[in-house]
C-alpha cells in the first residue's frame, strides 16, 4: 500500500509541476521572438517540458515495483 | 484540380474499410479474440479527442493566435497524471455498478434518480450538438476546399442546397455505421469491439495524415523548419504569433482552456464513453496514461509550421486559415498529398461523430426515454427489449440529422475553435458532480440538481444565448447593453465582469455556480438512505469487493426477476444470463422459488447495463416487496469504523491468545526451576547420604592400619562396622539408582497376576532374621481367601520389605509388635503394616513420603535409612493406581495403609502368578 501510496504522491505533484510549468509566469518568461536552434523559444520551451512531461508520466507508471497491486483484476463485462 | 466523383469514390472507400474493421473487431470478439483488450488500442482510441476540430482547426487558431491552439492539448496531458486513480477509480465504479455512460453515473452516484440523468442527458445532448455539427462542416467545407480550390487567389464561395451537401451524406453513413456497429447488443454495457476498432484504426490514420502533411510542408516547400521560422520571423505580423501576447484573452484565457480540456479530455461524453465504457482492463490506463499524452504532442508538432507557411504563401489573400491544411498542398499542386490529408480530416471527424451519436444516443435512451416509458401504463407489462433498440437507432439518426440541422442553420457564422470550446464549457459541467462524488460521501442529491442546473443555466445564457445571436435568431440588444437594457445582466459582461474573454467570463461563473451550489446545498442538505448507500458504494469503491449483495432485503421470485429481464433483453438472453448466474452460485430455478438478495442485486445490474441504473432501480422495486434495503448490508457499507471494529477485536482476541501463552509458559518455568532446585537439593542430599557412611568406613579402616597392635575384639567390632556401613553404601546407592530409573520412567514394570498374602509371606520371610535380631513380635492377618492384583510382584515384595523394616526401626525391641494385615473392600485390596513405636506427628505424616525425608530412629540418634524408602514404595504403589498413607497419632504407633485394585481376571488362573 505504501508503494501504491508513493506513486499516486508522485502522480500529483507532477501536475502540480507541469501545470507551474505551463502558466503564468513562467511561461512569460519566454514570451519573446527569439530563435533557439531556429524555434521559437516560446515553442521550445512548451514542447521541452511536454516531452519531460511525458517521460517522468512514463518513468513514475512503467516502474516496475509493484509486486501486489490492491486491486484485483477487473471483471470482464460479462462476468457476474 | 480533383474531380468531385474521385473524391467521393475515394472517401466512401475510406468509409467501406473503416465498416470492414469494425466488422473483423466484432466477428473476433465474437469468438472470444479480443482485438481491442491491449493498452495501446485503448489509447489510440482515446485519441478520438482529436477532432476535425484538432485536424483544420488547430492550424486556424495557430494562424491567429500563436500558441492559442495548446492549451486544448496541454490541459488532457496533465490530466493524464490524475488518470491513474482518479479515471481508474471511475472505470471501477462503472464496472461494478454496469453504468454505460455519463448521465448514467451521475445519476446512480446521487441515489439513481432519474432526473438527474435527465438533467445531465439534456445538458450533454444540447452541448454537444454544436460539436457533431462542427465535425459535419468540416466534411462540408474541406470536401468543397479539395474539389473547387485553384489558387489562392479564387475562391469559390459557394453555397449548397441541401441535396447537393456531402455533409448530408457524410451524416447518413455516419449513422448507418453507428446503428450498425454502436447498436449492437441491448445490454449497453457490453462493448462495441469494432467500434473501437474502427475508432483506433481511424487515430491512426489522422496521426498519418497530418504528419505526411507538416513533413511536407517543412521539408518540400521549405528547407526545414528553421528556414520555414526565420522566413517568418521576417515579417512583424508573424513575429508577433511567437509571444505570449497573441493569446486572447492572455493568460486568464489560457489557464481556463487548460481547465476546460482537463474536464473535457474525461466528461465529454465520447470520451467517457471511450475511457470507461470501452475499457478492457483497468491496467491499460498506466500505459494510456503517458502514450496518449505523446500522441498528442506528435499531432501537434506540424501545427505551428503548417499556418506559418499558409500564412506566408497566402499573405494578402483571403484563404481562410482553417483550411491551411488542405489549401497549402493543393497551392503546391500536391493533390494526392492533399487527398490524404482530406481523408485524415475525414477519420477525425466521423470517428468523433460516431462516439458522441451512440453516446448521447445510450443516454437519450436510458436516461430520458426510459423513464418516460415506464411510467407509461400502455407499456407497463410490455416487452421492451425491441422498443430499447429501436429508440437508441432513432436517437443515432436524431442526433446526427439535429447536428446537421444546427450546421445549416446557425454553424456557419461560427469558427470552429469557438463552436468546440462552447461544447467544453458544457461538458466541464459534469466535473464537479463527479470529481466531488466520487471523493466526498455528503454531496447530495439535492446539491447536485441544483449545481448542475445553475451551472447548466448560465453556460446557457453566457455561450449559447450570444451564439443565436450571432446568429441573428435574437436581437443584438440583449448583448449589448444587455437584457431589458440592464447592462449587469448582459451575458458577455455578467454583473460587470469584463476583464476576461467570453469563455473565461462563462467557465467562470458556470463553475462557480455549479460547484458553489453542489458543496453548499450539501452541507446543509439531510442525505436519505439510498444517497448514502450510493455514495458509499462510490466513494470506498475499492475497499468494498464487488458490490453488496445484502443491500436488498426485500422478496421477489426467481420467476418474477427472470420475466423483468426478459422484457428488457429478450427471453433468450434472459435465459442466457440466469444460466451464468446458475453456474456460479446456487440457484433454485423453480416457479415460485425466492429470489435472495444476491440474485436481486445481480438482476438489478443486468437491467442497469440496458436501460440505465436509475430506470433499473425503478423496475426492481416494482417486482420486489417489503424494505430496499437491509439493516445488515446498510451498517456494513455505511458504517466506516465497522472495519475498524473488527480489526480491533482481532488484536484483542491475539493479545488474549498471547497472555494465556505467557502465562503457560510463565508456570512451565516455574516448573522448571523448581524441578531444577530439587535436582540441586537431591544431589546435595545424595552427596551427604554417601558421604556419612564413607567418612566412617574411612576413619576405621585408617585406625586399622595405623595401629596394627590393635585387640583383636576391637578390629573384630571395628571391621563390623566398616562392612554394616559398606552394606548402608550398597543399599543407598541401589535405592538412588531405582529411584532415578523410576522417575526417568525407564524401569520396565512387569504385570502378573499377584497373590497378596503370597507377597507378605515372603517379604517377612526375608526379613525375618531382622525381626529376630530384634526382638520384635510379627503378627500376619490374612484372610483365608487368596488376594489378586495385578502387579510387578518384586516391586510389591520390595514394598513390602521397606514398610516392614520401617517399622522394625520404631519399635522398642523386645516389646516391639507388627502386625500386617491383609483384607478385601469392594474393588480393593488392603495391606495395613501397623507398629507399636512412637508414632509419626501430624506435621511429619505428609512429609514421609518426601525424598530423604528421615525420621529419627529410637535407638540412636543416627538416622538409620536412606530416606528414600518411603518415596520408592510410594512411586510403586501410585503406579499400580493404587494409594499409600499413613495414619498415626504420636506415642500410639504408626499404621501404614496401601490399597490396591483388585484383578478381576485371575481366579480362573490361579496359580499363574506364582512362578
Amino acid at each position: 500500500m505504501p508503494e501504491v501510496k508513493r506513486r499516486n504522491e508522485r502522480l500529483v505533484v507532477l501536475l502540480v509541476l507541469g501545470f507551474i510549468a505551463l502558466n503564468y509566469p513562467l511561461l512569460s518568461l519566454f514570451s519573446k521572438v527569439r530563435l533557439f536552434f531556429g524555434i521559437p523559444v516560446l515553442y521550445l520551451y512548451i514542447f521541452t517540458v511536454w516531452s519531460l512531461f511525458i517521460l517522468c508520466m512514463a518513468l513514475v507508471l512503467e516502474k516496475r515495483a509493484f509486486p501486489s497491486m490492491t486491486s484485483s483484476p477487473p471483471r470482464s463485462g460479462k462476468a457476474e | 484540380m480533383l474531380q468531385q466523383w474521385v473524391i467521393l469514390v475515394i472517401s466512401f472507400c475510406y468509409l467501406g474499410i473503416l465498416f470492414a474493421i469494425a466488422y473483423y473487431g466484432d466477428k473476433r470478439a465474437d469468438a472470444g479474440r479480443s482485438i481491442i483488450s491491449n493498452p495501446y488500442i485503448y489509447t489510440l482510441s482515446i485519441a478520438v479527442y482529436c477532432t476535425a476540430w484538432t485536424f483544420y482547426g488547430s492550424v486556424g487558431r495557430s494562424a491567429t493566435t500563436g500558441v492559442g491552439f495548446l492549451p486544448i492539448y496541454l490541459g488532457p496531458t496533465l490530466m493524464a497524471a490524475l488518470w491513474w486513480f482518479v479515471l481508474r477509480k471511475i472505470i471501477r465504479i462503472a464496472k461494478v455498478h454496469r453504468l454505460t455512460s455519463i448521465a448514467d453515473f451521475i445519476a446512480s452516484r446521487y441515489a439513481k434518480d432519474p432526473l438527474i440523468g435527465g438533467i445531465v442527458t439534456i445538458i450533454a445532448v444540447v452541448g454537444i450538438l454544436p460539436y457533431i455539427s462542427l465535425q459535419l462542416k468540416a466534411v462540408s467545407t474541406s470536401f468543397n476546399v479539395l474539389h473547387t480550390f485553384q489558387s489562392p487567389s479564387q475562391i469559390i464561395h459557394h453555397t449548397e442546397t441541401i441535396w447537393t451537401d456531402t455533409a448530408l451524406y457524410v451524416a447518413l453513413v455516419m449513422a448507418v455505421f453507428s446503428l450498425l456497429f454502436g447498436t449492437r447488443h441491448i445490454d449497453a454495457s457490453e462493448r462495441h469491439e469494432g467500434l473501437v476498432a474502427a475508432v483506433a484504426f481511424e487515430s491512426v490514420v489522422k496521426l498519418i495524415a497530418f504528419c505526411v502533411v507538416g513533413i511536407f510542408v517543412c521539408y518540400y516547400l521549405f528547407a526545414g523548419p528553421s528556414e520555414l521560422v526565420s522566413d517568418a520571423v521576417k515579417s512583424p505580423e508573424l513575429a508577433k504569433l511567437m509571444k505570449m501576447e497573441a493569446v486572447p484573452g492572455g493568460y486568464a484565457s489560457w489557464f481556463t482552456l487548460t481547465f476546460l480540456s482537463m474536464m473535457a479530455i474525461m466528461f465529454l461524453p465520447r470520451q467517457f464513453h471511450l475511457l470507461v465504457v470501452e475499457n478492457v482492463n483497468e491496467e491499460h490506463v498506466k500505459k494510456a496514461s503517458w502514450l496518449f499524452p505523446l500522441y498528442l504532442l506528435l499531432i501537434n508538432i506540424f501545427v505551428l509550421p503548417i499556418s506559418l507557411a499558409g500564412l506566408i504563401l497566402f499573405e494578402g489573400w483571403s484563404v481562410d486559415p482553417d483550411t491551411f491544411v488542405l489549401t497549402v498542398p493543393l497551392y503546391a499542386k500536391q493533390e494526392l498529398v492533399a487527398l490524404f490529408v482530406f481523408l485524415g480530416g475525414l477519420s477525425a471527424a466521423t470517428g468523433m461523430a460516431i462516439v458522441a451519436s451512440i453516446a448521447l444516443s445510450t443516454m437519450i435512451c436510458n436516461d430520458l426515454v426510459m423513464p418516460v416509458l415506464l411510467r407509461l401504463h400502455y407499456f407497463q407489462q410490455r416487452d421492451l427489449s425491441s422498443v430499447l433498440l429501436t429508440i437508441r437507432r432513432g436517437s443515432i439518426f436524431g442526433i446526427l440529422l439535429l447536428g446537421y440541422a444546427y450546421f445549416r442553420l446557425i454553424g456557419e457564422s461560427y469558427t470552429l475553435v469557438t463552436i468546440g470550446l462552447v461544447s467544453f464549457a458544457a461538458a466541464a459541467q459534469f466535473a464537479p458532480a463527479i470529481l466531488i462524488g466520487i471523493y466526498w460521501r455528503r454531496a447530495s442529491r439535492r446539491g447536485a440538481i441544483a449545481g448542475l442546473l445553475a451551472g447548466f443555466a448560465v453556460w446557457g445564457y453566457t455561450l449559447l444565448v450570444p451564439s443565436f445571436v450571432i446568429s441573428g435568431w435574437i436581437p443584438q440588444s440583449i448583448l449589448e447593453p444587455g437584457p431589458f437594457g440592464l447592462a449587469f445582466l448582459g451575458p458577455y459582461h455578467l454583473f460587470g465582469l469584463d476583464m476576461f474573454d467570453h469563455i473565461t467570463h462563462s467557465v467562470f461563473w458556470s463553475m462557480l455556480a455549479n460547484v458553489g451550489l453542489l458543496v453548499g446545498v450539501s452541507l446543509f442538505d439531510r442525505q436519505n438512505t439510498m444517497e448514502r448507500v450510493q455514495a458509499a458504494l462510490f466513494v470506498d469503491v475499492f475497499r468494498h469487493r464487488g458490490i453488496d449483495t445484502r443491500l436488498w432485503s426485500g422478496t421477489a421470485t426467481v420467476a418474477e426477476l427472470k420475466r423483468l429481464v426478459a422484457r428488457f433483453i429478450g427471453p433468450v438472453e434472459a435465459e442466457k444470463a440466469f444460466a451464468e448466474y446458475a453456474e456460479h452460485h446456487d440457484l433454485d430455478t423453480g416457479l415460485n422459488a425466492q429470489a435472495e438478495a444476491n440474485l436481486v442485486g445481480f438482476t438489478e445490474r443486468k437491467l442497469a447495463g440496458a436501460i440505465g441504473a436509475a430506470s433499473a432501480r425503478v423496475m426492481i422495486s416494482s417486482v420486489v416487496q417489503g424494505e430496499e434495503i437491509g439493516i445488515e448490508g446498510l451498517m456494513e457499507i455505511l458504517d466506516e469504523t465497522s472495519q475498524v471494529i473488527e480489526y480491533s477485536h482481532r488484536l484483542e482476541e491475539k493479545s488474549r491468545e498471547l497472555e494465556i501463552a505467557t502465562a503457560e509458559l510463565r508456570a512451565a518455568n516455574r516448573r522448571l526451576t523448581e524441578l531444577d532446585r530439587l535436582k540441586d537439593e537431591f544431589v546435595s542430599t545424595v552427596t551427604h547420604e554417601l558421604r556419612t557412611p564413607l567418612t566412617s568406613v574411612r576413619s576405621f579402616s585408617e585406625i586399622l592400619r595405623d595401629n596394627p597392635s590393635l585387640p583383636r575384639e576391637e578390629r573384630q567390632q571395628f571391621l563390623d562396622i566398616i562392612v554394616k556401613e559398606s552394606e548402608r553404601l550398597t543399599r543407598l546407592i541401589n535405592q538412588v539408582l531405582d529411584l532415578a530409573k523410576m522417575e526417568s520412567g525407564s524401569v520396565t514394570w512387569t504385570r502378573e497376576c499377584v497373590e497378596l498374602a503370597r507377597v507378605i509371606q515372603e517379604a517377612s520371610d526375608s526379613i525375618s532374621r531382622l525381626f529376630h535380631e530384634n526382638s520384635i513380635q510379627l503378627e500376619k492377618i490374612l484372610p483365608a481367601e487368596p488376594v489378586y492384583v495385578m502387579a510387578d510382584r518384586d516391586r510389591l515384595i520390595q514394598v513390602a520389605i521397606n514398610l516392614l523394616s520401617n517399622a522394625v526401626k520404631f519399635c522398642e525391641p523386645g516389646t516391639g509388635l507388627v502386625q500386617v494385615r491383609l483384607s478385601v473392600s469392594p474393588g480393593k485390596a488392603r495391606i495395613e503394616v501397623i507398629d507399636n513405636g512412637p508414632g509419626i506427628h501430624p506435621d511429619e505424616q505428609k512429609r514421609i513420603f518426601d525424598k530423604f525425608h528421615q525420621l529419627k530412629g529410637l535407638r540412636d540418634e543416627k538416622p538409620k535409612g536412606s530416606g528414600l524408602g518411603l518415596t520408592i514404595s510410594h512411586r510403586i504403589v501410585t503406579h499400580h493406581d493404587g494409594r499409600i498413607w499413613v495414619e498415626s497419632a504420636p506415642e500410639a504407633g504408626a499404621k501404614f495403609i496401601i490399597e490396591l485394585p483388585l484383578a478381576k481376571s485371575c481366579e480362573d488362573s490361579e496359580g499363574a502368578g506364582h512362578t
